[in-house]
């Protein structure tokens, strides 16, 4: 038989830019050695890039030793992790008991309307992606609304929220 | 001497303003020469005074609140800081009548103390329990739990020490401790405000746990809605090593304990013990099948304790003051207190904690002054997404495990949702299968498959298509998903649609 040429080597993650596969293997060799390390290593891709872009999937995958469906199993897996990037800022509503008992439900109808958009969404501006949440821990204050990592509001009427996303837009320009 | 200012940084503190307060004291204290400390502590669970101001008087903690940053100037012209009477004065805080008549045991020290101060925990009686159990042998401080009545404050109700002891007994040469702290419940929130309010007796309860059990490593699982919790754990984790009481040689002995918080990534499975095992384990959260139980093969395949926050965060107090001092509280097989969360709608929404034995009805008008609209209160879920609604008629069933099993409700973990009369029964069983459809982890068909066809058959019956057909396909669904679900998600998730219609029937007719 004769033998096999030698396959051309394919990169592992050809559609990913070159300063995005720096970071991404940046993040990867800071928590590699972490037993269990994959979901430290999507929570860091999120954080780093505002997303987990499906081209960078193979990367980890590689560089974890897993394979592509085991990772991208993970990814789709879990509500937190979003695969495309996000406005500019995150708006998320929680839609649990205790804040649809203080009036959750008209806060998310009204949001999608004056937004003009459902959840996981980016308005045409794109300042504001809109997404839903099981529970912020607020419940004794709902309607809870928690803005990007960290910004919990509590009590948030329709009023409050037009305020707070003409607030989110000044910033965002 | 400088006065010593306390605000919270707890979350609900924070989404109510607190941080903006804290400006405005800090700025105005500036302007006028003031010498003033900030401390920012955990929440006393009094949401309604938040942002709650203390300062510390001869007295005793002044309280002030709602403290909103415009009130601030008014209240230094009032003379605040040193607790001299304004509008907004609470009084001494441990008096007033819903903190007085609570027992506060795991929560003695949440609102009290910096939270991430080694040495205010120690000042207020924190590592006492670690002390004793430096000087005991596994075996004893297993005993202590048993003895102590202590089950599993999670949800569903498993003696602790049990699993310790079963861990215990199990040959390894690594073993672990997993907090299960992804309190994903809707109503719920005492987890949240102990490891924002006194995270250091979370970190003392699990290293306990690893002394009693031979466990080296442990891990916070945390859910990633927490960001504030997941600071005051990291910091209050931080002090701990910095303080010798984590790492390879605990308070200068020969035992190590090393301590890791991870993030879980919204997935409501994950606070089933075995889905959050997998999902540590770097895998989508899916529930495991039992046996082997996690005390014999959990985390990496090893010999796991896995316990809730309040779970392992009760076991200070237990090595510190006796099984019997934390035995006496309590009622029948329910012993000690429970942090239970008034939350929804209610006036005076927060955390008490009580001996098991108080009832319902005292929880929603004695302590949570009734409804926060002004509206009549018709339904009360009690034990998150997955328990029961209870009409009026049952207001009187009494805070214990078994008394709320009776009922066909479940207390787990003390979350206690209020709705007023505007409530549409027949909407909140749609969302109870709604959200298991969304949450399901998919392993098993009843659970994965049931919700869906539960949501649509709700619909139909919202829609007057067949409806008294479409009852029976529901209450046939009930059993299928009941007695066919892998975990109990898929399991419990009938209990809020059932009690529903059993309650309120009206909602689930034809709409004329």
């Amino acid at each position: 038989m004769p033998p096999k040429a030698a396959m051309p080597r394919q990169p592992i993650a050809p559609n990913l830019p070159d300063d995005v596969a720096a970071r991404v293997r940046q993040v990867i060799d800071e928590r590699r050695h972490l037993p269990g390390a994959l979901l430290p290593v999507l929570h860091a891709v999120q954080d780093a890039l505002g997303y987990v872009p499906d081209d960078a999937v193979p990367l980890i995958a590689h560089e974890l030793n897993l394979s592509r469906a085991e990772v991208h199993g993970v990814v789709s897996f879990y509500h937190h992790f979003r695969t495309h990037a996000p406005g500019r800022h995150v708006v998320r509503i929680c839609r649990a008991e205790a804040c649809q008992a203080l009036g959750a439900r008209a806060l998310e109808a009204h949001a999608k309307k004056t937004l003009g958009i459902d959840f996981h969404e980016t308005t045409n501006d794109g300042a504001i992606t809109l997404e839903a949440v099981y529970c912020l821990g607020n419940c004794g204050c709902g309607p809870s609304v928690l803005v990007d990592p960290d910004e919990l509001h509590a009590r948030v009427t329709p009023e409050q929220f037009d305020a707070l996303v003409g607030t989110l837009r000044e910033v965002a320009k | 001497m400088t006065a010593r200012i306390f605000i919270s940084r707890d979350s609900t503190a924070l989404a109510l303003g607190a941080d903006a307060t804290a400006r405005a004291i800090e700025a105005e204290a500036r302007k006028r020469g003031m010498d003033v400390t900030i401390v920012r502590n955990g929440s006393r669970g009094m949401f309604w005074l938040e942002p709650l101001v203390e300062i510390d008087a001869p007295a005793g903690r002044i309280g002030f609140g709602p403290i909103k940053a415009s009130d601030v100037p008014a209240l230094f012209d009032a003379g605040f800081e040193r607790g001299n009477v304004h509008g907004l004065r609470v009084g001494p805080i441990e008096m007033i009548p819903y903190f007085e008549r609570q027992e506060r045991l795991t929560f003695a020290r949440v609102g009290v103390t910096d939270p991430v101060s080694v040495d205010d925990y120690r000042a207020h009686g924190g590592y006492r329990g670690l002390d004793n159990a430096l000087a005991m042998g596994g075996e004893d401080i297993v005993k202590a739990v048993t003895e102590s009545g202590l089950r599993g404050r999670g949800g569903a109700a498993f003696p602790a020490g049990i699993k310790w002891k079963t861990v215990l007994g199990t040959q390894s040469q690594q073993k672990y401790i997993v907090c299960n702290a992804d309190e994903g419940d809707s109503g719920t929130f005492s987890d949240r405000m102990l490891m924002e309010g006194d995270p250091l007796c979370l970190v003392e309860g699990m290293t306990i746990a690893g002394l009693a059990v031979g466990a080296t490593q442990g891990y916070i699982y945390l859910r990633s809605e927490y960001p504030h919790a997941h600071r005051a754990l990291s910091e209050a984790i931080a002090s701990a090593y910095e303080a010798g009481y984590l790492g390879p040689s605990i308070k200068g002995t020969s035992k190590r304990f090393d301590l890791e918080v991870r993030l879980g990534a919204g997935a409501y499975i994950c606070g089933e013990e075995t889905s959050l095992l997998d999902s540590l384990e770097g895998k989508r959260g899916q529930v495991r099948f039992k046996p082997p139980l996690p005390a014999i093969k959990g985390l990496f395949g090893q010999p796991t304790v896995i316990n809730n926050v309040i779970t392992l965060a009760s076991v200070p107090i237990i090595l510190d003051r006796g099984a019997e001092f934390y035995k006496d509280y309590g009622v029948g097989r329910s012993r000690g207190t429970l942090p239970l969360q008034l939350a929804g709608n209610l006036k005076h929404t927060g955390l008490v904690e009580k001996a098991f034995g108080v009832t319902l009805r005292e929880l929603l008008y004695d302590y949570g002054g009734g409804s926060y609209s002004g509206r009549p209160i018709r339904a009360v879920q009690v034990g998150g997404p997955l328990g029961a609604y209870l009409p009026e008629s049952q207001f009187d069933t009494v805070v214990d495990y078994e008394a709320f099993a009776q009922v066909g409700a479940m207390l787990g973990h003390g979350g206690i949702v209020a709705f007023d009369d505007t409530v549409d029964m027949l909407e909140q069983a749609r969302y109870a299968m709604e959200f298991c459809s969304i949450e399901s982890c998919g392993k098993c068909t009843p659970c994965r498959i049931g919700s869906t066809r539960g949501v649509e058959v709700l619909d139909r019956i919202r829609a007057g298509i067949e409806r008294d057909k479409n009852i029976v396909v529901l209450k046939d669904l009930f059993e299928t998903m009941r007695f066919g679900s892998l975990c109990a998600m898929g399991g419990l998730t009938p209990d809020p649609v059932r009690s529903a219609l059993q309650y309120f029937p009206e909602d689930f007719e034809v709409r004329a």
